[in-house]
């Protein structure tokens, strides 16, 4: 449009480029809202679904919610684990504002110790900053209650009620039931590895040792959810679903907690262990090592001190003695080498041979001693195992040779783990030559064979093991593997778990059971057996064979003298017993650190735990199911 | 019919009001709307609701004042208006309060002011004021004259700084240029001029938040926790309204306070998450309204001063609506501006009813204005 130069204003003329200009601006604007729109129906219409996901991916939360943990009885329905409610103050570091403020005002009112706070910050710096960290457990009532009066002044801590593990017996099941603890790293990446990761979202405790840990996985159960409604401060306005969690399952052991307390009596004052099993299945009647600790102390975090001092006793507590001690077996295998000589004929039982106290091979300079030191005359097998004649041993090891031995103790169970239902066990060592050459880079020596023939040398068990052992020698080579756990409640209702067995030790002639089986009898009640003034007067009859230990070797011409040597250096005594002799219901073995010979030590012990067996339970309540 | 409505005879009482029906009819629609959506996001308050409505009482009252005065009294006020806001611009700059990180107000005692208000109406007025002095379309020389009028004030409130009210003022001067006929190939010099200018504006202008909110536009997931959060839970709560709405109350996103702003800058979602998709083109329909009122009126003007400023009020308000609801929706940079008439409060409210009150002088009162 060229410009015109005209004074008079053209009304009409500027009414039509405004209205023109009018019509092109409206139109402008509904090329605008065509943009606007087609966007919002973009939004809301095209992409309606992802942003509902999104809308409700805000405002919905899913919450784990943590199962009860699986009870635990013994055999009797004594309850050995429980759950009990406790209160935990847990601070959200994400909604508090001032960290250290909030710290140190709690502190002054709920009286939170040094160590609660040290603690606390080393958890804060491992967690996440949404997820709740405990600042105080196991609060009184009056604590909770003083809190919540003053909780409005805390926003982001609150008190949370939680079920925990107790042991209501304290350190008599510790070794066999373990505990649980806190999840900690090395925990979390295993249940990532073995893809428990969910299910454990809202469990703070882990079976950290014993039953606790081997039955973690029927004991924890299943995770459930909580389907919630949150603002955009996280704290929750509804529960939209909730999908309850699925409770451990509750377990029966086979442990008869009387049992177990009688033997912590026994063993006060020692280190040692006790090992009851009932031979016609297997089940464990009872697994005590001494000393022991409070299982308690672990589940809400033991204090560093505490944990110190248990670590750095001498008696070593943590060790369970039972699975994991490991100690030459001495004398308590004569049995088994006397079953295997008379199974290979090397010996019948009518060898007889002369002992003088001392046995020599040719051309070796050093002898092997009797610990009679004048020897026990002339003995045949049995006298041998009742009098626990050592020469008559090493003769027979010398002639079956270590290839031949090694291979029937393993048979028993010797160096290998018993399969019991605890990860805590050692697989104590059955010497060969292969281990020899393997282990220590030297060939097996004639005189190594010698002293495996009286349970020396290199050669080591577990108390479990030589349970184990004996239960194979009194069911004449029927073998079933140890167990704790004895069954469950499925709705109520008891489920016993069937008996492991393993392949039978057949024998060659297997009338000879009977004949190392007779001599165990006579260890116990004949005329010069060495546990006969153990059981003396028994209302009950058992057999059984002792042990003695030697912890250092003693030069040849010395002599044992207990009272000239340090503690630590005395003898171990061993015991292996069962009873009744007939009708077997109970293999005890006990094994005692430095406390010197198995018939005046260790055999007594047997002889209390038989006693109280047989006098105080009825015999049918043990019997095969 | 349009003849018998200019008989001075035959003036319904309305018009002896001053008042336009059906703008006003369109105003307290949507003012009502406005009350349901604030009572929504602002979790049921009823003190919200009833501020708001003080609020709107004061503004209706001033509308109707101003559209009392004769659209001539405005022509020759104009340059007035603009000086004095000009001079308070100045005074902002020197010794004004700063809020929010802005120096946009100024402390009079009693109370706190914010000149820019004063400028959105004083620009059209004062570029309809001088453009309409000469002959249309206006002369290149003219137009240059009426860009030195506009780039003071726009620079002014572009430094103090607040983006949204400096380019609505911007727009609102340049919607009198166009209006009065600039020729499109000047347009698109401007236009050309302007993309030019952009580096300029980034790299000399724009402060750091100014710029972060361009970035976070274009990218709003960059930092979803920080700059983004606004846009994209924005864009939650309007895409997760779908179709019909969550209903009102019932929207998730501003129930459990996901979205800021809810019941100012940002209500347009809150709206769009409980209404859904037609509820938008409901309430487009009813902008739309106001709009296409406001051109008739402009068209109807019989003078140039009138129509330049009704033009340029209507679409100026137009651009309100516009810049609100994208930059809610995501397709504009998060600048300042609330949805007019539905947000709650701000001065801009007054300003805003005012210049309809001036729509409405000019659309009542044509009788009184001699040629």
């Amino acid at each position: 449009m060229p410009p015109k130069r005209i004074t008079i204003r053209d009304h009409s003329a500027e009414a039509n480029l405004f209205a023109r200009r009018t019509v092109i601006t409206l139109l402008g604007i509904v090329g605008l809202l065509c943009v606007l729109i087609s966007n919002l129906y973009y939004l809301q219409v095209t992409r309606f679904q992802d942003y509902q996901t999104r809308s409700n991916g805000n405002r919905i939360k899913v919450l784990p919610v943590a199962p009860n943990r699986g009870l635990i009885y013994d055999r009797n329905g004594e309850l050995l684990a429980e759950n009990r409610p406790s209160f935990t103050l847990e601070v959200v570091p994400e909604q508090v504002e001032d960290l250290n403020q909030t710290l140190s005002e709690l502190a002054a009112l709920l009286q939170i110790s040094d160590e609660d706070l040290e603690d606390f910050r080393q958890e804060l710096k491992s967690q996440r900053r949404f997820k709740p960290v405990a600042l105080k457990s196991r609060l009184s009532h009056e604590e909770v209650a003083l809190f919540s009066a003053n909780q409005h002044k805390y926003p982001g801590v609150s008190v949370e009620a939680r079920l925990t593990r107790y042991y209501p017996y304290g350190e008599t099941l510790t070794h066999m039931l373990g505990y649980v603890a806190k999840i900690n790293k090395k925990d979390l990446q295993k249940l990532v590895e073995a893809g428990q990761e969910d299910n454990y979202a809202a469990t703070y405790n882990i079976g950290k040792q014993g039953v606790e840990k081997f039955h973690e996985d029927r004991l924890h159960g299943q995770v459930g959810y909580q389907e919630v409604e949150v603002n955009n401060q996280g704290r929750i306005i509804r529960t939209l679903e909730f999908q309850p969690p699925t409770p451990g399952e509750d377990i029966i052991l086979n442990v008869d907690v009387k049992l177990q307390r009688v033997i912590q009596g026994l063993m006060q004052g020692y280190r040692g262990s006790v090992v009851v099993i009932d031979p016609n299945n297997g089940a464990v009647l009872a697994l005590y090592s001494n000393p022991s600790y409070d299982p308690n102390l672990f589940v809400h975090g033991i204090s560093s001190k505490d944990y110190r001092r248990l670590l750095q006793s001498p008696d070593r507590p943590l060790i369970n003695r039972a699975t994991q001690g490991q100690y030459p077996p001495a004398s308590t295998v004569k049995p088994h080498l006397a079953l295997l000589g008379l199974d290979e004929e090397v010996i019948t039982p009518q060898t007889r041979m002369f002992d003088r106290g001392t046995y020599r091979l040719k051309n070796v300079e050093r002898p092997w001693r009797d610990w009679k030191k004048w020897g026990h005359g002339w003995v045949d097998v049995t006298k041998s195992i009742e009098v626990s004649c050592d020469t008559f041993f090493y003769d027979l090891a010398y002639r079956l040779g270590i290839d031949s031995i090694s291979e029937m103790m393993v048979k028993f169970g010797f160096g290998d783990y018993t399969g019991i239902d605890l990860y805590e066990e050692s697989d104590g060592n059955m010497p060969s030559r292969g281990w020899k050459r393997a282990k220590h880079n030297q060939p097996w020596y004639i005189g190594d064979t010698i002293s495996v023939g009286i349970g020396q040398s290199y050669w080591t068990t577990t108390p479990l093991q030589l349970a184990k052992s004996v239960t194979v020698l009194v069911n004449h080579g029927t073998r079933y593997v140890p167990q704790l756990m004895r069954g469950r409640y499925v709705d109520g209702e008891i489920q016993l778990n069937a008996p492991r067995e393993l392949s039978p030790l057949v024998l060659k002639h297997p009338q000879n059971w009977d004949v190392v089986l007779d001599a165990m009898y006579g260890t116990v009640n004949r005329e010069h057996g060495t546990a006969r003034k153990a059981f003396k007067d028994t209302k009950y009859i058992s057999a059984g064979k002792t042990g003695t230990a030697q912890v250092i070797s003693i030069a040849e011409d010395e002599e044992y003298d207990a009272e000239k040597i340090a503690e630590h250096h005395r003898d171990n005594a061993m015991y292996i017993g069962y009873a009744p002799y007939d009708n077997p219901q109970i293999v005890v073995t006990v094994a005692m650190e430095n406390a010197g010979g198995g018939s005046s030590q260790a055999a007594p012990i047997a002889r209390k735990v038989m006693d109280y067996f047989f006098e105080n339970q009825p015999v049918e309540s043990y019997a095969a199911q | 019919m349009l003849r018998s409505k200019l008989d001075p005879n035959k003036r319904s009482i309305w018009q002896k009001m001053h008042i336009d029906l059906p703008l006003l009819l369109g105003l307290l629609t949507l003012m009502g709307v406005g009350l349901f959506v604030i009572y929504s996001a602002g979790g049921r308050d009823w003190d919200l609701i009833e501020r708001q409505l003080i609020r709107l009482a004061l503004a209706l009252t001033v509308m109707l004042a101003v559209a009392q005065v004769p659209p001539l009294a405005y022509r020759r006020l104009s340059v007035h208006f603009y000086v004095v806001g000009i001079l308070m611009l100045v005074a902002v700059l020197v010794m004004g309060t700063v809020g929010k990180g802005a120096q946009r107000w100024l402390d009079l005692g009693f109370m706190r002011f914010q000149p820019s208000e004063i400028m959105k109406l004083a620009v059209p007025m004062m570029m309809a004021w001088y453009i309409s002095r000469f002959n249309l379309p206006p002369r290149l020389l003219h137009i240059i004259g009426g860009f030195l009028l506009l780039v003071a004030p726009t620079l002014l409130i572009a430094k103090q700084p607040d983006l949204g009210t400096s380019l609505l003022i911007a727009s609102s001067g340049l919607f009198v240029l166009f209006l009065a006929g600039m020729s499109w190939k000047l347009i698109g010099s401007v236009a050309i001029l302007g993309s030019a200018f952009a580096p300029v504006m980034w790299f000399f202008l724009m402060k750091d938040y100014q710029k972060q909110r361009v970035l976070t536009f274009l990218n709003p997931e960059s930092d979803p926790l920080g700059s983004g959060y606004h846009i994209i839970q924005s864009k939650i709560a309007i895409g997760s309204g779908g179709f019909s709405g969550k209903g009102w109350l019932h929207g998730t996103q501003s129930q459990l306070e996901f979205l800021p702003e809810r019941h100012t800058d940002f209500i347009f979602a809150v709206f769009s998450e409980e209404f859904g998709f037609t509820g938008i083109l409901l309430l487009l329909v009813l902008y739309c309204f106001i709009i296409v009122r406001g051109m008739i009126i402009a068209t109807r003007a019989q003078e140039a001063y009138s129509k330049l400023l009704a033009g340029s009020l209507t679409l100026t308000f137009f651009v309100y609506v516009f810049v609100n609801m994208g930059m809610v929706s995501g397709i504009l940079p998060v600048v300042g501006v609330p949805l007019p008439l539905v947000s709650y409060g701000g001065t801009s409210m007054v300003t805003l009813l005012a210049g309809f009150g001036m729509l409405m002088a000019i659309g009542t009162q044509r009788r009184l204005l001699s040629r």
